[in-house]
């Protein structure tokens, strides 16, 4: 196999695994980063000529090891736990599900409540997916010194203020999940929307990378709803993503893409996950929102087209959505549904409601102005637009709603 | 590890004053659980003194060192494994006091 490959392949399937293992055993997200970056940095220069070895992970994990014992004895840490960490050096290696353990423990961490939301994206890319400081920084457009900076306090925080490296109880996993997926749906979305105009409009590595990061947890915890209803989520959405964009780099709306080009392997992954929910709510288990948004883009995924779509099942389901979470956001995308049931009057009204609370958001504008479009108020609709396309921050989509403006007679 | 939690009160908005009995009952509940170091409810900032010495003879100064809107109202130090205990702590003690809590470990 090609050393480079291996190396990266590597790289995907160990990197959190080493850091996971590392920091249980040193006590120390910092030391274990950069042990797990040297023994990367050393496998690139050694697997060349030395040949990759049979076990790739155990020589990560070995070469990283010794690396934080390096920096130990050179920084001459008199902590116990680094103590403890030195003396255990010869045990045998763990058993697999000790080391997935490690892996749900430093999720955990990274995305601990204590921690702001935008540190706990940032440190969950780089501690679990194993992206740069310059990847993440270009993914989020921020500064590579400012991410930095984050992680760094971010890191000092963790061990000053001893938050835990352990898989929260029984009674707190239900809340501390969500938190988790909070940071991969986020990630996700800046990957399927990504904001600003020096961007790709649509970022397939961090959509993937979210997706990865989603499939680790659905495998860690395989038995939580919402954990398989946030992967199904993803793949549904993913499997379109090649139709969302015409090769002129416009946003196409669901409508009018072309669903032929659906990934089919994705969809099928995808409505597999909803229907294992699907019989888990008819034994009484009452589906989170993740399972909802799910089972909505599992109709979506089932129809041949527009009309073919089941509509009033969509808009049931959204009103269970609405049930569990009434911002103000969901009764905007309810009404997308109702535009399709009752017609475009009465989805405006529905819309017109939300001004208060939605008028800086653009997709509540580019609603309205396709509703105006098709009752045929122009003017109404050409203004609706102008605020869509100067509150939207994806260039794909500011392409879509001027071609949907300049198309109004 | 050991947290100093602080609770804090906002002059324009201030917290229950009947809540002595049920501090009270919290505190009990500290001890017996092993995580009371010590407690203590504080005066009015009004009665604060700020003292500075590092000049050729010391300034006495009234008042808080800063004034603001929020202000420390009381504090405790508790004896905690690790922050997940003391957060959760913090989440009944904020009910407990009818204010909000800050933890801050110790070096």
């Amino acid at each position: 196999m090609d050393v480079r490959a291996a190396v990266s392949r590597a790289h995907r399937e160990e990197w959190a695994r080493v850091v996971a293992s590392l920091t249980r055993r040193f006590g120390d997200l910092d030391i274990a980063e950069e042990a797990a970056a040297e023994a990367f940095a050393t496998a690139v220069q050694r697997w060349p000529a030395d040949g990759v070895p049979p076990n790739p992970g155990a020589w990560l994990t070995t070469t990283a090891n010794r690396k934080a014992i390096d920096r130990i004895r050179r920084e001459n840490k008199r902590d116990d736990k680094h103590r403890e960490a030195l003396m255990v050096y010869d045990a045998p290696p763990e058993s697999v599900g000790a080391i997935d353990d490690d892996r749900l423990r430093l999720i955990f961490t990274c995305c601990h409540p204590a921690l702001a939301m935008e540190t706990r994206v940032a440190l969950t890319l780089r501690m679990v997916g194993g992206l740069t400081v310059p990847e993440i920084a270009r993914a989020f457009l921020v500064r590579e010194t400012a991410l930095e900076r984050r992680i760094t306090r971010a890191k000092a925080k963790i061990k000053a203020a001893g938050i835990p490296y352990r898989v929260p109880s029984a009674e707190d996993l239900p809340t501390r999940v969500s938190g988790v997926l909070a940071v991969l749906y986020l990630v996700f979305n800046e990957g399927y929307l990504a904001t600003g105009p020096g961007t790709d409009p649509l970022r397939h590595d961090l959509t993937a990378e979210a997706i990865r990061l989603t499939r680790l947890i659905r495998a860690l915890l395989p038995g939580d709803g919402e954990v398989a209803g946030l992967l199904a989520l993803m793949l549904l959405t993913q499997a379109r993503r090649t139709a969302r964009l015409s090769s002129g780099g416009e946003l196409v709306a669901l409508a009018e893409q072309d669903r032929g080009a659906w990934d089919a392997a994705l969809i099928a992954e995808g409505h597999r996950l909803v229907r294992e929910r699907l019989a888990a709510s008819a034994a009484g288990a009452a589906p989170g929102r993740y399972q909802i948004l799910a089972a909505i883009n599992a109709v979506h995924t089932s129809a041949r087209d527009m009309r073919d779509t089941d509509w009033s099942q969509i808009l049931a389901l959204y009103d269970q959505l609405v049930r569990l979470d009434p911002s103000p956001i969901v009764a905007l995308n309810r009404a997308v549904a109702v535009a399709e049931l009752d017609g475009p009057q009465v989805a405006l009204a529905a819309v017109d409601r939300l001004q208060d609370t939605l008028d800086g958001y653009h997709a509540y504008h580019a609603t309205r102005a396709d509703l105006l479009r098709r009752l045929g108020r122009g003017d109404e609709a050409r203004a609706a637009y102008d605020k869509a396309i100067e509150l939207a921050g994806n260039t794909a989509e500011t392409a879509y709603l001027t071609r949907r403006r300049d198309q109004l007679r | 590890m050991r947290y100093l939690v602080s609770v804090i009160d906002d002059k324009d908005n201030p917290g229950s004053t009947d809540r002595q009995p049920a501090i009270s009952a919290f505190n009990e509940r500290l001890i017996a659980e092993g995580h009371w170091v010590f407690a203590g409810g504080l005066a009015d900032t009004d009665a604060a003194t700020v003292i500075d010495n590092r000049g050729e003879q010391a300034v006495f100064s009234d008042g808080p060192f800063v004034e603001s809107k929020e202000y420390l109202a009381g504090v405790w130090v508790w004896e905690a494994p690790d922050l997940d205990v003391a957060l959760k702590l913090a989440a009944e003690a904020s009910k407990v006091c009818d204010r909000k809590i800050e933890v801050r470990p110790f070096l």
